[in-house]
């Protein structure tokens, strides 16, 4: 599954260099500033896993990134270009591919309308030409079945397939339209364990074929599993910033548990 | 019926995992089946019952009826499919009508000239209705309430204001009258049957938009809107543009029957249209789309109107008090939605998985 991910991935990702690179990074909205003083770099070929509890400004990341919301603070650059988003269409065109939680598909559509969806094969470039449909339910089939996702029927509505699966095929179909940076909200949030390990196997053959992806989580074990580089947010900022090397997945988590915070609770708590 | 289908689960990426689902089930989960057995139940309902329902001619007649409801009916069934309503598709119908006619016995023009200007016109009323939902966020069903309202009462003020009554003057000695009511309004006969062109557009509209809905990118668009917007704007799809679009050719097909309303009778009155905005929905949801929008399909809206041609018709044809029409499009309505629940819980339950 890892060779046909690298045979669809940008070959000119070297391991190691710079995708997305955040410099004091804010957003505020209106008067309320949920994000300010990111620094964040996603290379080729590395997880960049981004911790944080609900209302950290995850989210907020995500959508910088990812072009819903453009920042307002410090500067992105993108392939070292500096970049101001203002369309999921325009990230997209970058290369930046984002698979949210509970939007990723459109549950009422068939499987391999939801995999061609917004990148259409079509007979021709006037607006009424016909759809490749025969062509875009084989490939459609293939290269999810190549990946590892076997459905039974290609036509059925993807809301038929399990949460697991559907996250797969977002992922897959974002890295079959030439995706180089992955952006993942939550994807294990709503599964059990095994879909949640097949999603992470899934993040494990992107990144090593030379995707950079980053993988939002409030999960340490499952960002620990997979992560090469580790961001806690706080309150909007950065409240931890270390590479693998550097952190265990028990500091990670007690970090991510609110660390002394916990530690005072427990000792109030103490029976 | 899901039962039947599980099979002992082999090993995950074996080709033998792959089944067809059961025909029943892919009937099932089409949205027009219902209507379509519903159809044939009323159509042999009113052979039976009404002798002179079987007739080739009242059968024309009854196409003719639905067609003027279909054709309209055909585009709100597409915005519905979009996820958005127009209640204002009635009467813009007779804004369009009298539009053309009062602007050419007003000002002594060519018809051409004034069916072309209300053309522009009703495109921006169905631009302004999208720009309006989208960019402001409140629902389709509000501001089409808001441009219904603007719609009904211009259509009376203006008329009341340029002819003194609330009918327009006859315009059938206007230059281009001819050539256009060719286009919009004219019949032939084939034996004793009466076809009238509307009929033929009626199935060129159907077609065209069974053709977009299915086979195009803009239809897989236009799925994906309805379905799931946040989802679709995020892999790209151009969701204000779609919508607006889906206005514009709402009011685009409100515009042709407009015009084939007044070639065909010359005259309008100011207040016509009003309510037929709900036989345009009624049409849609019989027909099997979906109310929340993702769900549907233009030959299911055909036969939704065509339902209704044949019983505004067949209850006339039995002899009975066509007051009693309204309650029975009511009971159609209801049973439409039941059908609808059910087929989008049995196409979204998990039962192939």
């Amino acid at each position: 599954m890892t060779d046909t991910l690298a045979s669809h991935a940008d070959q000119t990702l070297h391991k190691g260099e710079p995708l997305i690179e955040m410099e004091n990074v804010g957003k505020a909205y209106g008067a309320i500033r949920a994000l300010r003083g990111i620094n964040l770099r996603v290379g080729a070929g590395e997880v960049t896993c981004v911790l944080g509890d609900n209302g950290a400004g995850k989210s907020t990341l995500i959508k910088i990134m990812s072009g819903l919301h453009p920042h307002n603070e410090g500067t992105v650059r993108v392939d070292g270009k500096e970049v101001s988003f203002s369309s999921p269409r325009e990230a997209l065109g970058h290369g930046i591919a984002t698979v949210y939680q509970d939007l990723a598909v459109v549950s009422l559509m068939e499987v391999w309308r939801n995999f061609f969806l917004g990148s259409e094969l079509t007979a021709g470039k006037y607006p009424l030409a016909g759809l490749k449909v025969k062509q875009m339910k084989e490939i459609a089939d293939a290269e999810l079945r190549k990946m590892g996702i076997v459905v039974k029927d290609i036509n059925q509505p993807i809301g038929t397939l399990s949460g697991g699966q559907r996250q797969c095929v977002a992922i897959a179909r974002a890295v079959y339209f030439g995706a180089r940076v992955l952006i993942l909200d939550e994807p294990t949030a709503a599964l059990g364990v095994k879909q949640s390990g097949v999603v992470l196997k899934y993040v494990a053959a992107a990144r090593d074929a030379g995707l950079g992806v980053v993988f939002i989580t409030h999960n340490p074990h499952h960002a620990y599993m997979v992560g090469d580089h580790f961001v806690i947010l706080k309150l909007g900022s950065m409240a931890l910033d270390k590479t693998r090397k550097q952190v265990g997945l028990d500091e990670l988590t007690q970090q991510m548990a609110g660390g002394d915070e916990l530690a005072e609770l427990s000792h109030e708590l103490k029976r | 019926m899901s039962q039947t289908l599980e099979a002992p689960a082999p090993a995950p990426s074996e080709p033998t995992n792959r089944v067809r689902m059961g025909l029943a089930q892919r009937l099932l989960s089409r949205p027009e089946v219902g209507a379509l057995v519903a159809a044939i139940i009323i159509f042999i309902f009113f052979l039976v019952l009404a002798p002179s329902f079987r007739s080739a001619e009242s059968f024309f007649t009854v196409l003719y009826q639905s067609s003027v409801i279909g054709i309209v009916a055909v585009g709100v069934g597409l915005l519905m499919i979009g996820g958005e309503f127009d209640l204002s598709a009635g009467v813009i119908v007779y804004t369009a009508g009298l539009f053309t006619s009062m602007f050419c016995w007003y000002y002594g023009v060519n018809l051409w000239l004034g069916a072309a200007l209300s053309l522009v016109f009703c495109l921006l009323i169905g631009f302004l209705n999208g720009y309006l939902v989208m960019r402001t966020g409140i629902p389709s069903f509000l501001i089409t309430l808001g441009t219904f309202f603007v719609l009904q009462g211009a259509n009376l003020g203006v008329t009341k204001l340029v002819t003194n009554t609330v009918s327009t003057p006859d315009i059938s000695n206007i230059d281009g009258f001819d050539s256009l009511g060719k286009i919009f309004s004219s019949s032939f006969k084939i034996g004793s049957v009466t076809v009238w062109t509307s009929v033929l557009w009626w199935i060129f509209f159907v077609l065209l938009a069974a053709w977009i809905l299915q086979r195009t990118r803009i239809g897989n668009w236009i799925f994906a809107v309805g379905g799931n917007p946040d989802s679709a704007r995020a892999v790209g799809v151009p969701v204000v543009r779609t919508k607006i679009g889906l206005f514009m050719a709402v009011s685009f097909l409100g515009w042709f029957v407009g015009m084939h309303q007044l070639f065909r009778f010359n005259t309008l009155q100011a207040g016509g249209g009003v309510g037929n905005e709900f036989l345009y929905i009624i049409a849609a949801v019989v027909g099997g789309t979906l109310l929340t929008g993702g769900f549907g399909n233009a030959i299911g809206v055909a036969i939704g109107a065509f339902i209704f041609g044949m019983t505004s018709l067949g209850i006339i044809y039995a002899g009975w008090d066509p007051n009693w029409f309204k309650a029975f499009l009511g009971v159609m309505l209801l049973l439409a939605v039941l059908v609808n629940l059910y087929v989008k819980r049995m196409a979204t339950a998990r039962k192939v998985g």
